[in-house]
């Protein structure tokens, strides 16, 4: 089925070359990375972890966001997102490569990596996040391979095929909630140590992972002739809007707590995330304004929807930019603000904030990169079979 | 004096005896310090050690810093701190203007102010008349050791572990994979990154010491490597006239530290967290 994605228009042979020249870059970063030292980032002794694992922390949600579609379709039968799920599955597979990638830049010695698997140490929860990342991706690879071939041979899939959709089910839940584990069981970090931690994840994953897919089904509705259906984007952008407003009450909850409880540890990185933090005369807030602008592309991008509801207008051009706002706070909200906000305040009571590099930006860049490479090149085999079945 | 020498060699041959000073050993074979006939020796010791300390539950090491003693006399501190860089090749990292690179830097044992080392217990508005002692001088930080570490507890390799032995939380510099997570669990801000290679910014090299590489994390390992040669850790060897630092068996109510313990008013860094500390201080 490869050879589907070798034939394409410009603008796909284009864009292609585009993302690689954007990996290119990236890669040529991460060798003077690797050859020099971590020092070529942000991060230091008391930030110790930066751009890389806070999105390696949001693309998991992007890919645990897949089970919106994946659940309704196989649990509930709910047939109107047939053509979607495998949109849901291969854009999870694209974002657990980003966030394997994103683990491997942000450690020390990627040489050593296998030491995980070598000297395997269940009491920790790296240990466990690698074994359903990697579990998830394959369980994906499975499943959405299985679909589109029988799709292609116009059968139904085969019955183990169903069983490994079911285990991807909690798979999906499962490697959200470890990467919450990764942050909420350590005894110092007050933003973090939150029982919402995790909840809080999964709530704003079902909102961005979906979001995403709506924009990519815009994308592919101008530029592939592939069209998922008023309906299926309709009830999408319910389960965003729903995902979106639990996501923003649990946010409200974690307030509560820390005010009205009047803890400092509990109000620290809110106050440095939303007002700015002072400390020895100096106020520190570096993440104000994007954590505002999150909060209100959040409302805004609800609000866009509420409109569509309402009015019964439910054009592409609004739902893409609903579905970008809801999808860029949510990347503000977790793909900076909360690793960074939890960091902020050293166990030793230092304030520290972080500014990434440009070495560690155009990195980043390049792992985004080559996520969109694989996602553009799966959803042209999928829409490509698609046609195919059509005609 | 003399009881006390004969702890260490207690704990040194303990810790011989479970072969934890082999690696550095094997390492380093060159050094004449890490002779045949004293590892023997040591190790002699260890089985007479071994016998006795079996009334008690293991040895846990700790630590007493009688904070009184350094008082108004900050240069005692950095006699402490100096004596550690050296015996550890810790690098002091610089950046372009000579200027201490606080980003990169690597900490085994330092210095900070009260407000910094019990952050628990210090609210920029609750203490608002801090007595002028705490004002004014430093307090040194080190890894606690704690009996539950949380940093043993999040590393994905068991490059970090409890020494079962003796209760010092050691690395393993050739299995870490600088992932960080033990410093994000660490709530004492203890352990430090090798963020570049350290080795161009150690200023005077001790061939008895291993160096390290960039990626890995590393920490105070209350000298386990001069234990293991009946030696007492570098910085209670660097005040030993004055005994401001009391180094001993935790577990042992006939230990020195016990009997500190015993008689003064001590403090940990917060025990809140459930780690229980293994380093007491005295303010």
């Amino acid at each position: 089925m490869i050879e589907k994605a070798l034939k394409g228009t410009p603008i796909y042979w284009g864009w292609l070359a585009l993302l690689l020249a954007l990996m290119v870059l990236g890669a040529a970063c991460y060798i003077r990375q690797f050859l020099f030292g971590m020092a070529l980032t942000g991060m230091g002794r008391d930030l110790s972890w930066g751009l890389y694992i806070s999105q390696f922390t949001f693309l998991v949600g992007v890919a645990a966001g897949g089970l919106m579609l994946v659940l309704p379709f196989y649990i509930h039968d709910y047939k109107v997102f047939g053509r979607l799920t495998i949109l849901g599955e291969f854009l999870a597979i694209s974002a657990i490569v980003m966030c394997l990638m994103f683990v491997m830049a942000d450690i020390g010695q990627p040489i050593r990596a296998l030491n995980m698997i070598l000297h395997p140490t269940p009491n920790s929860m790296l240990f466990w996040d690698m074994v359903v990342l990697v579990g998830y991706l394959t369980l994906n690879i499975i499943c959405g391979w299985v679909i589109l071939t029988a799709e292609k041979k116009e059968v139904k899939p085969p019955k183990w095929g169903y069983f490994f959709v079911s285990v991807s089910i909690p798979f999906a839940v499962s490697i959200h909630t470890v990467t919450a584990m990764l942050y909420c069981g350590l005894p110092s970090r007050h933003f973090w140590l939150s029982a919402i931690t995790a909840p809080r994840f999964l709530a704003s994953a079902f909102a961005a992972g979906p979001s995403l897919i709506l924009i990519f089904c815009a994308i592919m509705k101008k530029f592939a002739h592939f069209d998922a259906g008023k309906e299926a984007v309709n009830k999408l952008i319910t389960i965003i809007m729903y995902a979106a407003i639990i996501n923003a009450f649990f946010v409200c909850m974690e307030f509560f707590v820390g005010y009205y409880s009047n803890v400092p540890g509990h109000m620290h990185s809110l106050e440095y995330l939303f007002f700015g933090l002072e400390h020895d005369g100096h106020v520190y807030n570096n993440l104000v304004p994007i954590m505002w602008t999150s909060v209100i592309m959040c409302f805004a991008g609800l609000a866009v929807f509420a409109y569509m509801k309402l009015a019964k207008a439910q054009t592409d051009t609004l739902v893409v930019l609903g579905c970008a706002l809801t999808f860029l706070s949510l990347f503000l909200d977790k793909g900076l603000g909360f690793v960074l906000g939890g960091l902020v305040v050293n166990p030793l009571n230092q304030i520290t904030e972080y500014y990434p590099t440009l070495n560690e930006i155009f990195v980043s860049t390049g792992i985004w990169a080559t996520g969109f490479f694989l996602v553009t090149v799966l959803y042209k085999i999928a829409v490509a079979v698609e046609h195919e079945v059509e005609a | 004096m003399d009881n006390n020498r004969r702890s260490f060699l207690k704990i040194a041959g303990i810790t011989a005896l479970a072969g934890i000073g082999a690696p550095v050993a094997a390492h380093l074979s060159s050094s004449p310090a890490f002779a045949n006939s004293e590892n023997n020796a040591a190790a002699q010791t260890g089985h007479e050690a071994a016998g006795e300390s079996e009334k008690h539950s293991g040895v846990r090491l700790g630590m007493v810093i009688d904070m009184r003693k350094f008082y108004g006399q900050p240069d005692m501190l950095d006699k402490v701190i100096a004596s550690c860089n050296k015996a550890h090749n810790i690098p002091h990292i610089v950046d372009g203007n000579g200027k201490t690179d606080r980003k990169s830097e690597i900490k085994w044992i330092w210095k900070a102010p009260y407000a910094d080392v019990f952050a628990d217990q210090w609210v920029e508005q609750s203490v608002a008349h801090p007595s002028k002692t705490i004002a004014e001088n430093d307090f040194l930080v080190l890894c606690n050791h704690c009996n539950q570490p949380a940093c043993v507890r999040v590393c994905p390799t068991k490059a970090t572990f409890v020494l079962k032995e003796n209760g010092i939380v050691a690395m393993d510099y050739h299995r870490c994979i600088g992932c960080r997570f033990c410093m994000m669990a660490c709530p004492y801000g203890a352990r430090s990154f090798n963020w570049k290679d350290p080795r161009p910014y150690i200023s005077e090299y001790n061939p008895n010491f291993p160096t390290r590489m960039r990626g890995v994390v590393e920490k105070c390992t209350f000298c386990e490597e001069r234990l293991a040669l009946g030696q007492q850790p570098a910085c209670v060897e660097a005040v030993q006239d004055s005994n401001a630092i009391v180094f001993g068996d935790l577990n042992n109510p006939e230990s020195q530290i016990r009997q500190v313990l015993a008689r003064e008013n001590t403090i940990q860094r917060s025990p809140a967290y459930g780690t229980q500390p293994s380093v007491f201080y005295i303010v």
